[in-house]
C-alpha cells in the first residue's frame, strides 16, 4: 500500500506540474486575445503610456512565458519577492503569485478563505452523506412504497432546483421574514462556535439538498441493484439476519460508486463553492475568484484554479486509497 | 466614467438647494449642520437633516457588495471609498459636513481655512490647526501632508488614484518627479520650512486648487509608518476613528482613536462607538438586510435593486425611509468624429435627433432608479449649470424623425448608414446599447453592438483612440461625475482636446475645438464667479453644437436609510449620504 501511495503521490505531482503550465499558459494568453492588459488594469484609468510601461516591468510582463513560469514555478518552491515601494514583500513558499491589485500573496488570500469554504464544505457534507445515503438505502428497502415515491420526487426536485434559488428561498423565509437567522454572515468557529454552526445552517441545508438528491437516487439504484444479486440471496439463505444482509452484504458493495463521487465532490467543494459563497455573501475561495474575476485579477485565479485543481486530484488519490478498503476485490497494485 | 470609478457629486438640484438654503444655517465649519432637522420622509434627506441628533454610542452597520478600492488615501478612485475615509481620516481641507450644494463647497480640516492664493494664483498657502495628531498621539505637520501628496507621483507603486493625474502638471516639477521612493530629496515646490504652515508653488494659476485639497491624497502621512504599496492594509488615522479589523472584501471595523483631539476637529461629531462595514454581499441580499432592519445603510450610493424599489416606492413605511438624490453623473453617448461618416457633423446630429430618450432612460431604470432627461453634458448640480436641450428630441422625448432623416440629407447618406456601438458587457451599458441601436434603426442607421469586457472597457477599449479608429467604433456608451464638484473637474479630462490621450484617454470622440480649450483656460483664470460661471456655460454651448455628445440621463438613485439613524443627508460633494456624521438614535 505504502508503493501504491508513493507512486500515485508523483502521479499527482506531476499532473500538478501540467494542469499548473495548461493554466498559466491560458491566463498570460487570454488577457491578450481578449485584448486586456494587466498592467494597464494595475497602472489605472488615467496612466499614461509611460507609467503603464513601468508596471509592466515591475509586474515581470515584459519577460517571455517560459521565464514568467519558470519564475511561478519557482516561487512555489523557494518563494518570491515583490517590491513595494520603500522596500520588498517576500512572498513565502508556497507562492503561487502575488496579487497586486490586493497587495497580498495570493496563498495568503486563500488561506485566509479556507476556513469558510471548509466549513461551509465539510458540514454540509455530513449532511447530504447521511440524509441522503439513508433515504436512498430505505427507498431501495420500500420500493413503490409512498415513502420511495416522495423520496424520489424530492430528489427530483434537490437536483433540479440550484443553489441560488434555495439559497435566495431559505434566506427570504429564515433570515428576512422569520428571521429566526437574521443577518446571515460566517462567523469563524474559534470566534463563536454557536453562531458559526447557526450562520451556517442555512448554507448547509442547502448545498445538502441539492448533493443530497443525488446521493439518494445513487444509493438507490446501486442498493437495489447488489440486492438482486445472486450472493445476497446465498446471504440470506444462510440464516443470516436481514439487517447483516442490507449492512455487510448489499450496502458495502453499493457504497464503492458513492465513495467515488463523495470525493470529487467533496474535492471540487473544498476548491470553492462558488455558487453559495456568492449567494450567502461568504468569503470563502469561491467568492474569492469570483471577485478576482470580477476585476480581472489573474494571479488569484490562476491560484485558485491550482488549488481547486489540488483538491480534486488528491481527492482523487483517496477515493482510490479508499476503494481498495471497501472493496476486497481492488488491490493496490 | 464608471459610476464607481469617479466621484459621484453634487446631488442638489437647483431646487433642492433653495430648500436647503431656506432652512437657514450656521457659518462654516461647525459641527451644527445647516439645515433643521426633520423627520423621516420620502426624500427629506435631499434637503434637510434627518433625525438630527448628539447621542453618542452603538455600533453603525453597512453594508457594501465590493471592497473599497483601497484605504490607502493616494490611491482611492472610488466615490463611496472617499466619502467613507472622512470618517477616520482628516484632509487638508474637506467638504463641508452640510446638505446638497452647501455639502460641495470646501472648508478648513487639519487647516485653519481655505487657500490663500498670492502671486497671480501661483502660490498657494495653507496654515494649519493646532493640537491634531496622528492615532499613535504624534503631531501632525506640514511635512506629512508633503510626504503623503509626494506619494501619488510613485505611480508604480502607488497606482490608481487621481493625485498625479492633477498635481503633475499643476505642481513646480510636478511633471519630472518620480515619487519619495525614487528621489527622497522630494518635490521642491511643497514648501514645508514652517511645520505649521505649508506652501505649494504651482506652474500655473489654478483656481481650483482648494478642491484638490480636499481630496483624499491630502490625508497625512507619516514617512516613518509608510510601508508603500501595503499601506493600504494599515493606514494610519488622523480622525475620530481608527482601524481596528480589515478583512479585504470581508469586513472594515473602526473604533474610536482615543488619541483625536476633538477640540482641533470642528467638523466631526464622532457619536457612534463602532462602525462596521460587511463587504462582499449580493446587492439583493444587502437590499433584504437594509428593509428588514438588520443593516442601516449600503455605503455605496449606487442604490437598491429594482425589486427593491417597488417594494420601498409602494410601501409608505419604506418610502419615508429612502431618498432619490441625484448622483453628479452624466449618462451619453459619444459620437467618435474621427469615425466616418460622424466626421460629418450632419450625421452626427442625424443620431442626436434619432436617439429615443425614453427607452435609453428606461436602459438606465426610468426616472427614479435611472435619472432625468439629459439634453446638455454639464450637470445640474454644479453652479454653472442652465438647462437647455440643443437637439429636442420631441415632445414625448423618443425623438424628432423628421429632423433626423433632415440632417441624413444633409449628411449625404439619405438612406441611413452602418455604424458600431461599443458597450462593456455588464451592467446597464448593453441594454443602453440596444436601446440606442433600436432607435437609430428608424432612419436607417444601422448600429452593431460590441459589448466588451467591462472591467477593461474604458480603459483598454474605447480609452485607446487608435482601437476606436481601427475598430470603426462610431458610438460608445459612456458616463461621467467629476472628482471634485467642479466645472473644471467635469470638463477638463472629456472636452479638452489638448487632454486628448494616445492610452487611458477620457475624451472619447476626440472632441478638439480650440474655443473650447481657449474658454477653459480663461475660466481657470476668472476669479469672479458669475463671470466664471457664464465662460462654463459656453463651454456646455458649444460643446453640445458640436454634436460629439449625446447626454440622455441625469442619473438619480433610489438610496435607503435606517429608521434608527440619526444626522442623515445628502452632500452636494458625492451625490450620497454624508458618512462623517452619521449617529444612531433607536
Amino acid at each position: 500500500m505504502g508503493r501504491f501511495i508513493v507512486r500515485r503521490s508523483i502521479g499527482v505531482v506531476l499532473l500538478l506540474i501540467i494542469v499548473s503550465m495548461a493554466t498559466f499558459g491560458i491566463f498570460f494568453l487570454a488577457p491578450k486575445l481578449v485584448g486586456t492588459d494587466p498592467a494597464r488594469l494595475f497602472a489605472g484609468r488615467v496612466a499614461d503610456d509611460a507609467t503603464v510601461k513601468q508596471v509592466t516591468k515591475k509586474l515581470g510582463l515584459d519577460q517571455p512565458i517560459y521565464i514568467q513560469y519558470a519564475r511561478y514555478a519557482k516561487g512555489i518552491v523557494a518563494g518570491r519577492d515583490f517590491n513595494n515601494g520603500p522596500d520588498k514583500t517576500h512572498c513565502k513558499i508556497p507562492c503561487l503569485g502575488y496579487s497586486f491589485k490586493n497587495d497580498q500573496a495570493v496563498w495568503a488570500l486563500m488561506l485566509d478563505r479556507l476556513p469558510v469554504t471548509v466549513s461551509m464544505a465539510i458540514g454540509a457534507a455530513v449532511l447530504w452523506l447521511i440524509s441522503g445515503v439513508s433515504v436512498g438505502i430505505l427507498s431501495a428497502l420500500k420500493r413503490g412504497s409512498i415513502f420511495d415515491r416522495a423520496a424520489m420526487g424530492v430528489a427530483l426536485a434537490g437536483v433540479s432546483l440550484p443553489v441560488y434559488f434555495t439559497g435566495l428561498l431559505g434566506l427570504s423565509i429564515f433570515s428576512y421574514n422569520l428571521k429566526i437567522f437574521p443577518n446571515v454572515h460566517y462567523v469563524g468557529f474559534t470566534t463563536n462556535p454557536l453562531s458559526w454552526a447557526s450562520n451556517l445552517l442555512i448554507p448547509w441545508v442547502c448545498l445538502a439538498f441539492l448533493y443530497s438528491a443525488t446521493y439518494a437516487r445513487l444509493t438507490r439504484a446501486n442498493m437495489l441493484e447488489t440486492m438482486g444479486e445472486d450472493y445476497i440471496r446465498t446471504a440470506r439463505a444462510k440464516g443470516l439476519p436481514e439487517r447483516t444482509v442490507i449492512a455487510r452484504h448489499g450496502f458495502r458493495a453499493a457504497l464503492t460508486p458513492i465513495v467515488t463521487i463523495f470525493g470529487l465532490d467533496l474535492g471540487g467543494l473544498l476548491g470553492g463553492a462558488v455558487l453559495t459563497e456568492t449567494v450567502f455573501g461568504f468569503p470563502g475561495i469561491g467568492k474569492l475568484a469570483v471577485d478576482a474575476i470580477a476585476q480581472l485579477d489573474l494571479p488569484i485565479i490562476l491560484g485558485v484554479t491550482l488549488f481547486a485543481a489540488f483538491f480534486i486530484i488528491v481527492a482523487n488519490l483517496v477515493v482510490d486509497v479508499l476503494y481498495a478498503y471497501v472493496d476486497p476485490r481492488v488491490r493496490y497494485t | 466614467m464608471s459610476r464607481t470609478y469617479l466621484l459621484k457629486t453634487g446631488a442638489a438640484l437647483a431646487v433642492l438647494a433653495l430648500g436647503a438654503a431656506a432652512c437657514g444655517g450656521s457659518s462654516g465649519g461647525s459641527k451644527t449642520n445647516n439645515a433643521k432637522g426633520v423627520s423621516a420622509a420620502y426624500n427629506a434627506a435631499i434637503t434637510s437633516v434627518v433625525n438630527v441628533s448628539d447621542k453618542k454610542g452603538g455600533t453603525l452597520n453597512y453594508v457594501a457588495s465590493s471592497d473599497f478600492d483601497s484605504l490607502d488615501p493616494a490611491r482611492t478612485y472610488y466615490a463611496y471609498s472617499w466619502n467613507f475615509q472622512r470618517i477616520y481620516q482628516r484632509t487638508l481641507l474637506a467638504f463641508q459636513p452640510k446638505v446638497g450644494k452647501e455639502g460641495a463647497q470646501v472648508t478648513g480640516d487639519l487647516a485653519k481655512n481655505k487657500g490663500v492664493f498670492t502671486d497671480g494664483g501661483k502660490t498657494v498657502t495653507y496654515e494649519m490647526r493646532d493640537g491634531i495628531t496622528f492615532d499613535d498621539g504624534s503631531p501632525i505637520t506640514s511635512a506629512d501632508i508633503k510626504y503623503a501628496l509626494e506619494r501619488s507621483f510613485a505611480e508604480d507603486v502607488i497606482n490608481g488614484g487621481p493625485g498625479s493625474t492633477y498635481l503633475k502638471p499643476v505642481l513646480v516639477g510636478g511633471d519630472a518627479y518620480k515619487g519619495p521612493y525614487k528621489d527622497k530629496a522630494g518635490l521642491a515646490s511643497i514648501d514645508v520650512t514652517d511645520p505649521k504652515k505649508i506652501v505649494f508653488h504651482l506652474s500655473k494659476a489654478f483656481s481650483d486648487f482648494d478642491y484638490l485639497m480636499a481630496l483624499p491624497i491630502s490625508t497625512p502621512v507619516p514617512q516613518a509608518k509608510d510601508t508603500g504599496a501595503r499601506y493600504q492594509f494599515k493606514p494610519v488615522s488622523s480622525g475620530p476613528y481608527k482601524i481596528d479589523t480589515y478583512q479585504p472584501n470581508k469586513l472594515l471595523k473602526l473604533v474610536r482613536n482615543d488619541k483625536w483631539n476633538a477640540a482641533s476637529d470642528p467638523l466631526r461629531k464622532a457619536l457612534p462607538d463602532t462602525i462596521v462595514v460587511t463587504e462582499g454581499l449580493e446587492p439583493d441580499d444587502m437590499d433584504s438586510r437594509l428593509l428588514n432592519g438588520s443593516a442601516d445603510m449600503e455605503i455605496e450610493g449606487t442604490g437598491v435593486q429594482p425589486t427593491a424599489v417597488s417594494k420601498i416606492l409602494t410601501n409608505p413605511e419604506s418610502k419615508k425611509l429612502a431618498d432619490n438624490p441625484s448622483t453628479g453623473f452624466t449618462r451619453y453617448i459619444t459620437i467618435q468624429e474621427k469615425v466616418p461618416p460622424f466626421d460629418n457633423i450632419h450625421c452626427r446630429k442625424a443620431v442626436q435627433y434619432a436617439a429615443d430618450k425614453v427607452s435609453l432612460q428606461f436602459s438606465r431604470g426610468g426616472p427614479v432608479a435611472g435619472g432625468d432627461f439629459a439634453g446638455q453634458m454639464l450637470v445640474p448640480t454644479l453652479p454653472a449649470y442652465k438647462q437647455f436641450d440643443e437637439y429636442p428630441s420631441g415632445p414625448d422625448h423618443k425623438g424628432d424623425l423628421a429632423k433626423a432623416k433632415d440632417e441624413l440629407k444633409q449628411c449625404g447618406k439619405p438612406d441611413g448608414f452602418s455604424t458600431k456601438i461599443a458597450t462593456g458587457n455588464k451592467g446597464k451599458g448593453p441594454k443602453t446599447a440596444a436601446a440606442l441601436q433600436q432607435g437609430l434603426a428608424r432612419v436607417g442607421i444601422k448600429a452593431d453592438i460590441v459589448a466588451v469586457d467591462a472591467a477593461t472597457y474604458y480603459t483598454g477599449f474605447i480609452g485607446v483612440p487608435d482601437n476606436v479608429h481601427k475598430r470603426g467604433l462610431g458610438l460608445a456608451i459612456a458616463g461621467w461625475g467629476p472628482d471634485f464638484p467642479s466645472e473644471y473637474g467635469f470638463f477638463e479630462s472629456i472636452v479638452d482636446g489638448r487632454a486628448i490621450k494616445a492610452a487611458g484617454n477620457s475624451n472619447y470622440s476626440e472632441f478638439n475645438n480650440p474655443e473650447v480649450n481657449s474658454l477653459i483656460d480663461q475660466a481657470q483664470t476668472t476669479t469672479d464667479v458669475a463671470k466664471r460661471n457664464d465662460i462654463w456655460g459656453q463651454v456646455d454651448k458649444k460643446v453640445m453644437e458640436g454634436a460629439d455628445y449625446l447626454p440622455f440621463v441625469a442619473d438619480k438613485a433610489l438610496v435607503y436609510r435606517a429608521a434608527r439613524m440619526s444626522n442623515v443627508y445628502i452632500n452636494g460633494a458625492f451625490g450620497a449620504y454624508d458618512l462623517m456624521n452619521i449617529g444612531i438614535n433607536g
